[in-house]
């Protein structure tokens, strides 16, 4: 009975350690609900500001914006979008430096630099084609491309850590898909990839394996 | 009895040499701080823990420098990876059997 039990506990170790040593587990699901709570928020003060509480379609200000006698610019869409961004990426790394930490797990490792690239590849060629975009003067198009590529960019890097990540990537690129069709719904797709997805994820995430 | 038994080796019986293994069959080859930190252990026990695998040649040692740092890591061998397969099939039959 005791080599059998023994035996049970081997198993577990021979699982943990293949696992431990192929996936970056560091990854904090408090990142997914900051990201998906600043996200709403910057798309609820689009809706506050730059549409004037929806007096403004959000399609209308968009092909406004390529119109050379429309008097709106696209600064404050711009800054609100990559505060966003730029907050959501840095208490990504917060959250998860304090769960690396707290687990006594270095941050930086083979793993975790595999993750990153794996992350970075679909989410640079997304980026270049957004430019592309907006050279082209297809504005409506950029928030169905964002969701499509980061979805594939979660795609790739799940396989280098927690395996919700890929399923998260798959609905992200569904959400982007459904949007390239209706894409003057831009703003509530936004709200759902980005916002509610992410807290979804986050809060599950969180739940199952930090606490 | 006996038949089940027999493919448990002798030379995983350790929680230790077990983590090793399990590593190094889904990594092509793991460097020995990445082993410390992964596994918990002290330098000397680690230490010993690998030259009992390599000397029943169930790994290989790769030293190299990066820069002018040394660096050792271990691969798994063909023998090592089959044999670790055989006892992780002869853990599951026991399991199955209670």
């Amino acid at each position: 009975m005791k080599n059998d039990l023994n035996s049970f506990e081997d198993i577990k170790v021979i699982r943990k350690m293949m696992e431990e040593s192929t996936r970056f587990l560091s990854l904090s699901g408090l990142s997914g609900v900051f990201a998906g709570v600043v996200s709403i928020i910057g798309a609820y003060l689009v809706y506050l500001f730059i549409l004037d509480n929806g007096a403004i379609e959000f399609s209308t200000y968009l092909s406004g914006l390529t119109d050379p006698n429309y008097p709106v610019s696209g600064w404050l869409l711009i800054v609100d979008a990559l505060t966003v961004l730029g907050l959501a990426i840095t208490f990504a790394l917060v959250f998860s430096l304090r769960k690396a930490r707290r687990d006594k797990k270095k941050f930086m490792t083979p793993i975790s630099l595999r993750m990153l690239l794996n992350l970075s590849i679909p989410l640079f060629t997304g980026g270049v084609f957004v430019i592309a975009l907006v050279l082209a003067d297809q504005l409506l198009f950029i928030v169905p491309c964002l969701l499509i590529f980061y979805g594939l960019a979660l795609v790739n890097a799940g396989k280098f850590t927690f395996s919700e990540i890929f399923y998260l990537g798959l609905l992200e690129i569904i959400i982007g898909l459904v949007a390239l069709f209706v894409p003057e719904w831009g703003l509530i797709f936004w709200l759902a990839g980005f916002g509610v997805l992410h807290i979804i994820y986050g809060a599950a995430m969180y739940r199952r394996y930090e606490r | 009895m006996k038949s089940i038994i027999s493919n448990i080796n002798k030379v995983f019986e350790s929680r230790i040499r077990l983590g090793i293994m399990s590593v190094l069959m889904v990594n092509p080859e793991y460097d020995f701080n990445s082993f410390k930190e992964t596994l918990d252990l002290t330098d000397g026990n680690l230490a010993s823990h690998l030259k009992a695998l390599e000397e029943k040649g169930m790994i290989t040692t790769n030293k190299q420098f990066i820069g002018r740092k040394p660096n050792t890591s271990y691969s798994a061998t063909e023998t090592g990876k089959s044999e670790f397969s055989e006892h992780l099939k002869a853990l599951e039959n026991l399991i199955k059997d209670l």
